[in-house]
């Protein structure tokens, strides 16, 4: 038996510009969880391509069990038994769920497709994961978390010994995070390697058995479980201490309601319904809840980009209704939405253009929306100081800096637009732990100078951490608004199940 | 990446630069043999004639260079430019001409004619505007159905009594002066041609629109969110474009001093194929005017010198394509 299931040394990767891996390493014992860890950039996904056939390293050896391989692409990796689970998934929409887990290898009968077979086995892998999915629904019909399981159950089935996991609960809720740890142990139980890509500290805590530090493409060290702990870990990554995971809350929140929603609900039967509240001016807001709460269509409506049945939006006092995201926008609001990707960054445009997207008319003061370019540099460039944005210049294109860089950019989008009611849509989903400090420094900061923010976030610490009152939903409706010490992980828990029939149900 | 070292500058951004402009290079490298086998081919006359003979197509291309910067496309460009000739034919034609399409028509003002023609062709970049921003049609197929509906509508108007399907002759002077008229030594065209670049430069580069388009290009969901009027701006867009078009077809008539409704047909695809040889992306959000303009003039010198030196039409054709379908390739290098 070899002491490493997997040996990458020495392994090099440059991008035009950027040196992305320098000379890291990497060991993974056989039946073990490898956790690696490091801020956005610092080369995680970039070694995890590498090894996956999807990038060509330009130096270092790659060993399986001992002997040296060679990977050019994901089928030779498939071939060497390693699997992965990306971080984007990548669905086909009008496929069903068999389709997606057997593309490239379906079982045949002479040169058809075996409809029969394929439909057993992705039965019997879906029941021997107890995902509770049929096999014959459409991608395009299954909740975020449900695609999850999907590409967790189409890894699986490679039979690999190397499964490589890349963020795979930046979607799941608390009790899927605990059936796919239940899934990991098994999979550990039975000999075969993981390699687990996450963010989320308090979870590789959990899981790992080995932690891999990588800064700035570079390999940083290796540590068992038990021998380091979190805040140490975070120093490593970052390459500074860091005290705190929140910044100090010291600002005052106003008794006086800036705006108040009362009995908004979608025009959707199924989606949220008679939610009231208000938002006090200089508050962080958050809204808790489970996947499937509505808490995003529920902003995305208060925003004007879902229809509404029913609801009053009162602004200061003055009846508004937002019907469009431009009238949002003209009352003073912003979005930054859950998908950076999709729906947030303009991925081949500078950083400049991103910044601006959302305030053009408000630099042109002339009928014909004639702009001047060199009143431009500057808004753009004190917005991007203001939030340390780092950048060669504000003329790069936005897809090339990190994601917490990304999200420092939309942020400042909207300082741009002069609104003063955000709404963040899970503002730090996928960016490293030191940009997300600032991003918290950032909204503190805009509440400390009169802004209000509405937080949809699925992090509990951070919905705790940065919240001054939390409200949670359940199932599309209101289950209560927590305030001050009642706010806590259990209160939160229990309202976000507090209509919930079936608590345990997973992939739902 | 800010947690990224930044290399010192060294192969990989030359072969960034090489990438970027291989077909540029490629297509140099043919003018150069062009000349090496014909010498006279490097002279001002040449020249002037490519110049002029780019005119129409640059303006063509800087018209669908909206719809492609959209991500979308317009199939009708070409049909447009036929439906624009004959009707400014038919509205300008000389009193004293023999086989008049309107016999009792008097002499109009010429920027009536100009006018009535762009007023119609912006009608049909309107509805191809709506189909796609309201209908969420898919571009290609909504402007090919327009396509065919326009060359249509052109037979029926062009086979009218008492033309019945004559082509369009004698055309006024106050027209043809368009092309006729030099101007330090180029014909107007080029100039008008110019001109048009530069308010197209303007609008995408300096103005709300123009950034607007290249979002929604680059993001339909994010100029959503951000508050853009996403299907005001794809309307805009396509009628822009139509009007491009029709001032080709207008300024295609002042060239050749008559109309028939074959004029302009699949002048949208050697716009496409301009464009796209000049680095607009097919899928949306990338592009500039100066793009255009070098893959028109390159695809011009490059029939032109084809011609030149004698080659077989057949073969220009295989080699117009095999450009063409390099500049896929690349785009989608680059920017898929």
């Amino acid at each position: 038996m070899q002491q490493y299931r997997l040996e990458v040394e020495g392994m090099c990767k440059s991008f035009p510009g950027v040196k992305a891996l320098d000379h890291v390493s990497l060991r993974v014992k056989p039946g073990s969880v490898h956790a690696l860890i490091g801020e956005n950039g610092a080369g995680k996904s970039t070694l995890m391509k590498c090894l996956f056939g999807l990038y060509h390293p330009e130096e270092g050896t790659v060993k399986i069990d001992g002997e040296p391989v060679t990977i050019t692409d994901s089928k030779a990796a498939l071939h060497h038994g390693l699997s992965m689970i990306h971080q984007e998934l990548n669905p086909v929409p009008y496929r069903n769920v068999m389709d997606n887990i057997w593309v490239g290898r379906f079982p045949k009968k002479g040169l058809v497709v075996d409809e029969k077979e394929m439909e057993r086995k992705t039965t019997k892998l879906l029941q021997d994961l107890e995902f509770d999915i049929p096999c014959k629904t459409l991608a395009k019909n299954l909740s975020v978390s449900q695609l999850q399981a999907i590409e967790i159950a189409k890894s699986i089935s490679y039979d690999a010994k190397i499964i490589i996991m890349d963020e795979p609960t930046s979607s799941l809720t608390g009790a899927e995070t605990d059936h796919l740890f239940k899934l990991i142990r098994k999979l550990k139980a039975e000999g075969r390697s993981v390699i687990y890509i996450s963010h989320k500290l308090e979870e590789i805590f959990e899981i790992a058995d080995e932690i891999t530090v990588m800064r700035d493409g570079q390999y940083v060290g290796s540590y068992a479980v038990g021998d380091i702990t979190i805040d140490q870990l975070i120093a490593l990554m970052v390459g500074r201490d860091m005290d705190e995971r929140f910044p100090p809350n010291e600002h005052v929140v106003q008794e006086e309601n800036i705006l108040s929603v009362e009995h908004y609900t979608s025009s959707n039967p199924r989606s949220f319904r008679d939610i009231s509240f208000g938002l006090r001016k200089g508050e962080i807001l958050g809204i808790g809840g489970l996947v499937g709460a509505q808490r995003t269509e529920l902003v995305e409506a208060i925003f004007g980009l879902r229809p509404i049945r029913e609801g009053k939006l009162t602004m200061l006092g003055k009846p508004i209704r937002n019907r469009s995201a431009r009238e949002a926008i003209s009352h003073g609001f912003a979005l930054l939405t859950e998908e950076r990707r999709a729906t947030g960054i303009v991925p081949m445009l500078s950083v400049k253009d991103n910044a601006l997207v959302a305030a053009y008319k408000k630099f042109v003061n002339n009928k014909l929306g004639v702009l001047n370019p060199r009143r431009l540099v500057q808004p753009v460039d004190q917005v991007c100081k203001q939030l340390d944005v780092r950048m060669a210049n504000m003329n790069v294109q936005i897809k090339n800096l990190s994601g917490g860089n990304q999200q420092k950019v939309l942020v400042g989008r909207w300082l741009l637009a002069g609104c003063n009611i955000l709404i963040l849509d899970e503002p730090t989903r996928g960016v490293d732990v030191g940009a997300k400090y600032e991003i918290y420094k950032i909204m503190r900061q805009l509440v400390r100078e009169g802004n209000s923010i509405i937080m949809v976030s699925s992090e509990m610490p951070e919905l705790l951490g940065m919240s001054d009152r939390v409200m949670v939903m359940c199932e599309g409706r209101l289950s209560g608004i927590l305030e001050g010490e009642k706010a806590n992980q259990v209160e939160v828990m229990r309202l976000a199940t507090a209509f919930s029939a079936k608590e345990e149900a997973v992939g739902g | 990446m800010n947690a990224m070292k930044l290399k010192r500058p060294g192969s990989a951004d030359w072969k960034k630069l090489l990438m970027d402009n291989v077909l540029i290079l490629v297509l140099l490298m043919m003018i150069v043999v062009i000349i090496v086998i014909e010498p006279a081919f490097f002279q001002w006359r040449v020249m002037k004639d490519i110049l002029t003979q780019s005119a129409v197509k640059l303006i063509c291309a800087l018209g669908l260079m909206f719809p492609l910067l959209l991500g979308g496309t317009d199939l009708a460009g070409g049909r447009q430019v036929g439906l624009a000739a004959v009707i400014v034919a038919s509205l300008s034609q000389t009193a004293t001409y023999v086989n008049r399409f309107y016999p009792n028509l008097p002499n109009l003002p010429i920027i009536v004619p100009i006018l009535i023609t762009l007023l119609v062709v912006s009608v049909i970049g309107l509805c191809n505007g709506l189909m796609i921003s309201k209908l969420k049609m898919a571009p290609f197929i909504a402007t090919y159905g327009m396509s065919t509906i326009v060359y249509g509508i052109n037979c029926l108007y062009f086979a009218q009594e008492p033309n019945r399907s004559q082509p369009i002759g004698g055309i006024r002077e106050e027209l043809t002066c368009l092309s006729s008229t030099q101007f330090l030594g180029v014909s107007l065209l080029v100039w008008i041609a110019l001109a048009i670049a530069l308010v197209v430069w303007f609008v995408l580069n300096r103005t709300t629109f123009g950034k607007h388009i290249y979002i929604v290009g680059g993001n339909q969901e994010t100029a959503k969110v951000s508050g853009v009027n996403v299907p005001l701006i794809i309307i805009a867009c396509f009628i822009i474009e139509s009007c491009l078009v029709g001032m080709g077809g207008i300024l295609e008539v002042a060239r050749t001093g008559g109309a028939n409704s074959g004029y302009g047909v699949s002048y949208e695809f050697d716009a496409i194929s301009a464009c796209v040889v000049g680095g607009v992306s097919l899928s949306g959000g990338v592009g500039k005017v100066s793009g255009a303009l070098i893959g028109v003039i390159v695809f011009t010198i490059i029939s032109y010198g084809l011609t030149f030196i004698g080659l077989n039409p057949n073969w220009q054709l295989i080699i117009k394509g095999l450009i063409i379908i390099a500049a896929v390739a690349l785009d989608m290098r680059k920017n898929a």
